[in-house]
């Protein structure tokens, strides 16, 4: 069985363009909906970019802003100023 | 300004943390560090730590003030709106009483706990870590009573949840479990609740409960929740360094290590047997079956995990399999204890209707309509009857994780449970093979278990009949007791209800 990298979050304003931009970066992302929160994942790995968080956000931002809207996730997280990743790659 | 390049995250946290530590001269480092080695914990290289979110203080402080700022607006909008006339039904405040008892203050046993490690443990990286840890954990327990604090005003069964939490038979389940991590050196303790609670179990509280508090139309509780669980994150990924940096630390760390995650997966499984029943049983709207829950956040997450974790040496949990397969079972046994035993219970009770029993059915197909339906439709009929049944006897507990022996045999889910062990002459009793071998491995610490029906009987919980039982443990009895049906809570909402379809009118 594949090992499954997962982070949910919270279903927001200020967590939506993170959501879309791991859904235009990561092919194959699974979606579960929940209220309130949306739980993506995707085998081995997760990742998120900073430019295109920005894209999306038309401002800058930076990858430890996620806590904001972080619920959880799964997988060894690997983190810079350029992208937040999630993975069971070593 | 020069061309100098900005420093990386990584190269500033480097910076930002060097130095925080320094060898002891007045006195010996063992002096000052007196609980780290006698756990048996091989560590030689402290500076191995690594904190993969690289969170500096200053950085903790600012993403923690914006939390905050965003949950007391929330909570201040719900209060104005008088929010708690929009729950899905009046039943739904009986997981908030269940929560506020059981939960809440365990958070402020984390909070104690993670002070502890943050004090006694060497090493500077765990240390930062465990002590901001412990902030959440305070900043958890007090925005819980905040938020349910609002509810007190209209419900019963809230206003004693700190006399009640040291007192109440089914409260010494969450409450031993938080003594028996607190009582343990600092490294049991990470493992206890940084990995065993935080990284495998915690996800099944917080997630999908929360995301049925909202589901429920409880704007406050869903946002303390997920406030609470953006907190979460950084626990996990505490829970996974610690267990890494001891394993890699020593070879001789892997017996010990894998004897504690053995110890408190079992004791976390039986802990959350009572969220089992909040998600199948008291939400009104319902999200996902336990078992639904337990196939993401255990079976699959945790599969993906000691994948992970094989490399050390480490082996899935003993008994894993015992509990996934109980996940068919233990929301319902625990609903039926609770149900027999309403009349000493801080929350209330009800047999689900017609529609609640078919979305069990469909989400328990293999044992639902054999083992629990039957018995959920004798006893709505005694009700009907004006027999509802009682359970009038004082159950046997479980020596290690205090629940009333109600839980069945693996394979066979019609009969009980039973183990003993003898120590010293005495015999004592456990549900399950999990329990026993917890027992076993640390007699001397379990002997010494407060269980509540014992005091009862050596006349330890002010009194001899169930009257004075309830009284010491301030028990407004036909009020915070009892079945939903005929409560003053039922009253109440239904007396809101009547009145938003008047103003409809």
């Amino acid at each position: 069985m594949a090992q499954v990298a997962s982070i949910t979050l919270m279903l927001n304003d200020d967590a939506r363009p993170i959501i879309e931009s791991i859904l235009a970066d990561n092919t194959g992302v699974r979606v579960l909906n929940m209220t309130g929160a949306v739980k993506l994942d995707r085998d081995e790995s997760i990742v998120i970019n900073r430019a295109s968080v920005e894209e999306r956000l038309g401002r800058p931002w930076d990858p430890q802003e996620i806590h904001l809207v972080l619920i959880s996730m799964a997988g060894n997280l690997d983190e810079d100023d350029d992208q937040f990743t999630l993975s069971w790659r070593h | 300004m020069s061309g100098a390049k900005k420093l990386g995250l990584k190269q500033r946290y480097a910076h930002m943390t060097r130095g925080l530590d320094w060898e002891t001269t007045y006195q010996p480092m063992d002096k000052v560090f007196p609980y780290d080695r006698f756990e048996g914990i091989k560590i030689k290289d402290w500076s191995a730590w690594e904190d993969p979110f690289r969170l500096t203080m200053d950085t903790y402080w600012k993403f923690q003030a914006e939390k905050e700022r965003k949950l007391y607006a929330v909570l201040d909008s719900f209060a104005q709106n008088n929010g708690q006339t929009g729950v899905s039904d009046g039943r739904y405040i009986n997981v908030l009483k269940l929560f506020l008892t059981g939960i809440s203050p365990e958070e402020y046993q984390a909070h104690r706990g993670f002070a502890f490690a943050g004090r006694h443990l060497r090493g500077v990286g765990p240390r930062v870590a465990a002590q901001m840890q412990s902030l959440d954990e305070l900043r958890h327990v007090q925005t819980q009573i905040h938020t349910i604090s609002h509810y007190n005003k209209y419900f019963d069964g809230l206003s004693e949840f700190r006399h009640m939490h040291d007192r109440v038979w089914y409260l010494s389940v969450p409450k031993s479990f938080f003594d028996d991590a607190r009582t343990a050196g600092p490294f049991e303790f990470m493992i206890a609740i940084g990995f065993a609670f935080e990284y495998l179990l915690t996800n099944l509280l917080f997630v999908p409960f929360m995301s049925g508090a909202a589901y429920n139309g409880d704007m406050s509780t869903v946002t303390f929740g997920f406030s609470a669980q953006s907190d979460e994150s950084r626990h996990m990924t505490l829970g996974i360094e610690v267990i890494k940096f001891l394993l890699e630390q020593h070879p001789d760390n892997l017996p010990i290590v894998q004897k504690w995650v053995d110890k408190w997966f079992w004791r976390g499984h039986r802990v959350l047997g009572l969220v089992a029943m909040m998600m199948d049983y008291m939400l009104p709207k319902k999200v996902m079956s336990w078992k639904e829950a337990w196939e993401i956040y255990f079976t699959e997450a945790g599969g993906s995990l000691f994948t992970d974790l094989a490399r050390y040496g480490l082996k899935v949990p003993k008994y894993a399999d015992v509990a996934t397969a109980e996940a068919e079972h233990i929301s319902h046994q625990n609903w039926a204890i609770f149900y027999q035993y309403t009349h000493a219970a801080g929350f209330h009770t009800w047999m689900p209707d017609a529609e609640h029993l078919d979305w069990l059915s469909a989400k328990y197909p293999d044992t639902f309509d054999k083992y629990y339906r039957p018995r959920w439709e004798l006893w709505a009929k005694l009700e009907k009857e004006g027999k509802r049944f009682y359970n009038n006897a004082l159950p046997q507990l479980c020596q290690c994780c205090q629940i009333p022996m109600g839980y069945t045999e693996p394979g066979d889910p019609t009969t009980i449970a039973f183990r003993s062990s003898t120590y010293k002459d005495q015999k004592y009793h456990f549900c399950s093979d999990g329990c026993k071998d917890i027992f076993d491995n640390e007699p001397d610490k379990f002997v010494q278990a407060w269980l509540p029906v014992h005091q009862i009987f050596q006349g330890n919980c002010g009194g001899a009949t169930v009257p004075d039982v309830l009284a010491w443990y301030r028990m407004n009895v036909g009020a915070d007791n009892m079945d939903y049906v005929g409560s003053p809570d039922e009253a109440l909402w239904n007396e809101w209800h009547a009145e938003k379809l008047r103003k409809a009118v």
